[in-house]
């Protein structure tokens, strides 16, 4: 109990009104360096006090428009630059989504930097030795009462006064407040240059061991095997091959589905031969074989096969398809002046099928023998 | 025994010109809502359901109001508790004017048409809910339940003015108890009702809290302009302080953020989930001139009463407090008009003499039975036991 020295002296007070009515008393006294201590914050009291308004607003709004702007980079970063993901077919910047992130980050660092600051400002950290910590005064201001400490080094402070005067501003305790200088002028061990180098070396750890396992251990390349896949597009190289080229011409004798190369080139007596008809007589084969001549066959051969073409003259008539010759050539070699063609009338193996072709047979039959039927069909 | 002793309470009556500036609103608005009714019935009662909607705002929010009083035990709110009470009165004009919508259900509701209910698969399934006869029984069993804790709400409060019996405080504690529970269905089957059947295919589960946002908005505003321009005057009691004028701004700037981050939350889902069904209520709103709209809505109902009401001064004083209420007043109007008008007029937003006679005639019936409460009754609950603790009321 050598070192102490007198800081003040404090007051306290039972109500709210009592410390605000005491606080304008002091005020109005001349007192310059006072401060009132209260369990919540009470409303009125830096006009009491004659407070110019509070600046921490300012450092709420910097940090609440700081984190906003830091949660649109991150959002906006994550999902439209490092991470690209398509999610429920949204762009990769949509804003609407970072709205709540955005909101939560402003909220969570207006409030906690707000505090921070107050503890800079106001406490002046990292120092937090103040002559009123730890004493009876604070334990009370800081549960159920209100106080008003004087400070020594006021320019009008006289001790004795001082208490007469808190005395008459109805305070129900009144008592001077003594502090140890030693105690105060410890440095913080947070300055030391011991402490900071291990600070420094556990970030650039922490960071360091974060950033290889989100980066290395746990990366996983983005989805977008849709758009990557292994096969090779038309037109492109190919690293494969030699000669680099990603298209290839097929090997000798390859033939295309459905298109078997004809085997009775200028024989049509052994088309007429070998060919048979593989199509089953059926309806959809006739209806089918109806489409197809009537599309192809009709124009020159008429839609009965008499040779009475709409050509109007403009085109040489073809013998009809009812004479005897043609009644009594087999499916085969119908099938080959179809494919190759016979006299002025072009091959049609480019327009039809062997399958639409063998059709067609079916139905010229059927035209055949509506006009000359045999003695069985009138049965 | 009586904690309100040293109040001095002279009643003084508001001037007749308030009631001839009613009765002209009134008049004149009824000229035009019949002369609309004659010449476009469905715009008309368009209009109608908006003007319902907003009377049933600010009537059964203030009846909110006055439970969340009693229920909470506030004090601050008491010294002009009798502003919502009256306010709340315009409940008994509610199955007037919703008699011409019961007559005109048929243009407005798409799933009142036989024709329409044979087709559609998913109406027909909402048919045991949404058809005439329930719905009809339902507006006025909802209005019957108003009605009835208005009037017991206010004949206690009343007769406690006379008797000062502290026992009337606590038999309103129990309606106002009894009171939250139907208010929550009936506010949220109101909304789902009057303004979600419009589009009978549309669904949203926050609808009704998001009426019941504004609705709460609409009812504190009302009250805020009536509290500020009595008291400015002198009507009311000496000793409202800035205290309270910063509890109800306070409020309003709390029910702002409210009504935001509702109206933002059922935004944010439907833009998410992407679903036809539920986007197509916001595309109706996102064509021709309503994206203008939509987009005003935004800051009429947020921006301009957020930074309005953002700074502690702006709360306390009472020409800013009068302005922003009243601003919010009608913001609540566009925001019931953004809910339904797109309904009647896609594409395109349409404002005339037809909804301005409406929405006058709203006013002058406000100002009439605000007028005829406040003549008739005190405009200070002078019984209250907890009068002087919310005379004295500091924050």
């Amino acid at each position: 109990m050598d070192n102490k020295k007198l800081y003040g002296c404090a007051a306290i007070y039972n109500t709210p009104d009592e410390i605000l009515s005491a606080a304008k008393e002091v005020r109005n006294s001349g007192y310059k360096k006072f401060d009132v201590h209260s369990p919540y914050p009470i409303h009125g009291m830096p006009k009491a006090m004659n407070l110019p308004p509070s600046k921490l607003g300012y450092a709420a709004l910097i940090f609440g428009l700081s984190g906003a702007i830091t949660a649109l980079l991150l959002t906006f970063w994550i999902s439209a630059i490092d991470y690209p993901l398509v999610i429920g077919g949204k762009p990769f910047f949509s804003f609407p989504a970072y709205i709540p992130v955005i909101f939560e980050v402003t909220v969570l660092s207006a409030s906690v930097a707000t505090v921070i600051t107050m503890l800079f400002i106001f406490f002046k950290l990292p120092n937090n030795a103040h002559p009123l910590n730890d004493t009876e005064y604070m334990k009370k201001v800081s549960s159920d009462k209100y106080g008003i400490v004087i400070q020594a080094d006021d320019d009008i402070f006289n001790e004795s006064v001082v208490i007469d005067f808190l005395r008459k501003t109805g305070a129900s305790e009144v008592f001077p407040i003594y502090f140890n200088d030693e105690e105060l002028s410890v440095k913080p061990k947070i300055l030391e240059p011991k402490f900071l180098l291990f600070l420094t070396a556990t970030a650039i750890f922490t960071s360091g061991i974060t950033y290889f396992t989100l980066n290395k251990l746990l990366y996983m390349t983005p989805f977008n095997w849709m758009m990557e896949q292994p096969k090779l597009n038309p037109q492109h190289s190919s690293i494969i091959f030699k000669d680099g080229f990603g298209m290839r011409t097929p090997v000798e004798g390859t033939v295309a589905r459905g298109h078997l190369p004809y085997a009775f080139k200028n024989k049509p007596e052994d088309a007429g031969k070998y060919l048979v008809n593989p199509l089953p007589v059926s309806k959809s084969v006739l209806q089918l074989g109806q489409k197809k001549y009537d599309i192809y066959c009709s124009p020159c051969h008429g839609y009965h096969g008499e040779g009475d073409s709409r050509l109007r003259g403009q085109f040489p008539n073809p013998p009809s398809l009812h004479s005897e010759k043609v009644r009594n050539w087999s499916d085969g070699r119908i099938f080959h002046v179809i494919t190759e063609g016979q006299n002025i009338m072009p091959s049609y193996s480019s327009q039809l099928t062997e399958d639409e072709r063998w059709a067609i047979i079916h139905y010229i039959r059927v035209l055949q023998r509506s006009l000359n039927a045999k003695e069985t069909d009138l049965q | 025994m009586n904690h309100n002793a040293e109040i001095s309470y002279i009643k003084k009556n508001i001037p007749s010109k308030v009631k001839s500036l009613g009765i002209s609103l009134l008049i004149i608005g009824m000229l035009g809502i019949i002369l609309s009714y004659y010449f476009d019935t469905a715009r008309s009662a368009y209009n109608n359901i908006i003007i319902f909607l907003f009377l049933i705002s600010i009537g059964v929010g203030s009846l909110f109001l006055i439970s969340i009083e009693y229920l909470s035990g506030a004090v601050w709110s008491v010294p002009f508790r009798r502003i919502p009470e009256f306010l709340a009165g315009i409940i008994l004009t509610l199955p007037i004017i919703v008699l011409p919508l019961i007559f005109n259900m048929s243009n407005v509701f798409e799933w009142l048409h036989p024709e329409i209910l044979k087709i559609d698969e998913l109406l027909k399934s909402k048919a045991p809910y949404l058809n005439q006869n329930f719905f009809i029984v339902r507006i006025f069993v909802f209005i019957s339940i108003w009605l009835i804790f208005f009037y017991f709400l206010l004949r206690n409060s009343i007769k406690q003015d006379e008797n000062k019996d502290q026992a009337l405080t606590k038999k309103n504690i129990k309606f106002s108890a009894a009171f939250m529970p139907f208010f929550a269905i009936t506010i949220t089957f109101t909304a789902i009702d009057w303004l979600m059947s419009l589009e009978p295919h549309w669904f949203s589960t926050i609808f009704g809290v998001y009426y019941f946002s504004g609705s709460v908005l609409a009812a504190l505003a009302s009250s805020t302009i009536a509290i500020v321009l009595l008291n400015e005057k002198g009507y009311l009691l000496k000793g409202l302080s800035n205290d309270h004028y910063y509890s109800l701004g306070a409020l309003l700037f709390a029910f702002v953020n409210f009504w935001a981050y509702i109206a933002f939350s059922q935004y944010l889902l439907i833009w998410y989930a992407n679903l036809p069904e539920e986007t197509i209520w916001f595309l109706n709103r996102w064509q021709g001139s309503w994206i203008y709209f939509s987009i005003g809505l935004i800051i009429i109902h947020f921006v301009v009463p957020y930074f309005g009401l953002l700074s502690q001064p702006s709360k306390m004083n009472p020409k800013r407090l009068l302005l922003m209420s009243i601003w919010i007043l009608f913001a609540h109007y566009y925001d019931l008009f953004w809910l339904a008008i797109p309904n009647y007029s896609k594409n395109q937003v349409i404002f005339s003499w037809n909804e301005i006679s409406f929405l006058v005639f709203a006013i002058g019936l406000l100002i009439i039975i605000f007028y005829a409460f406040a003549n008739k009754f005190n405009l200070v609950p002078i019984g209250d036991p907890k009068l002087k603790r919310g005379i004295d009321f500091r924050l």
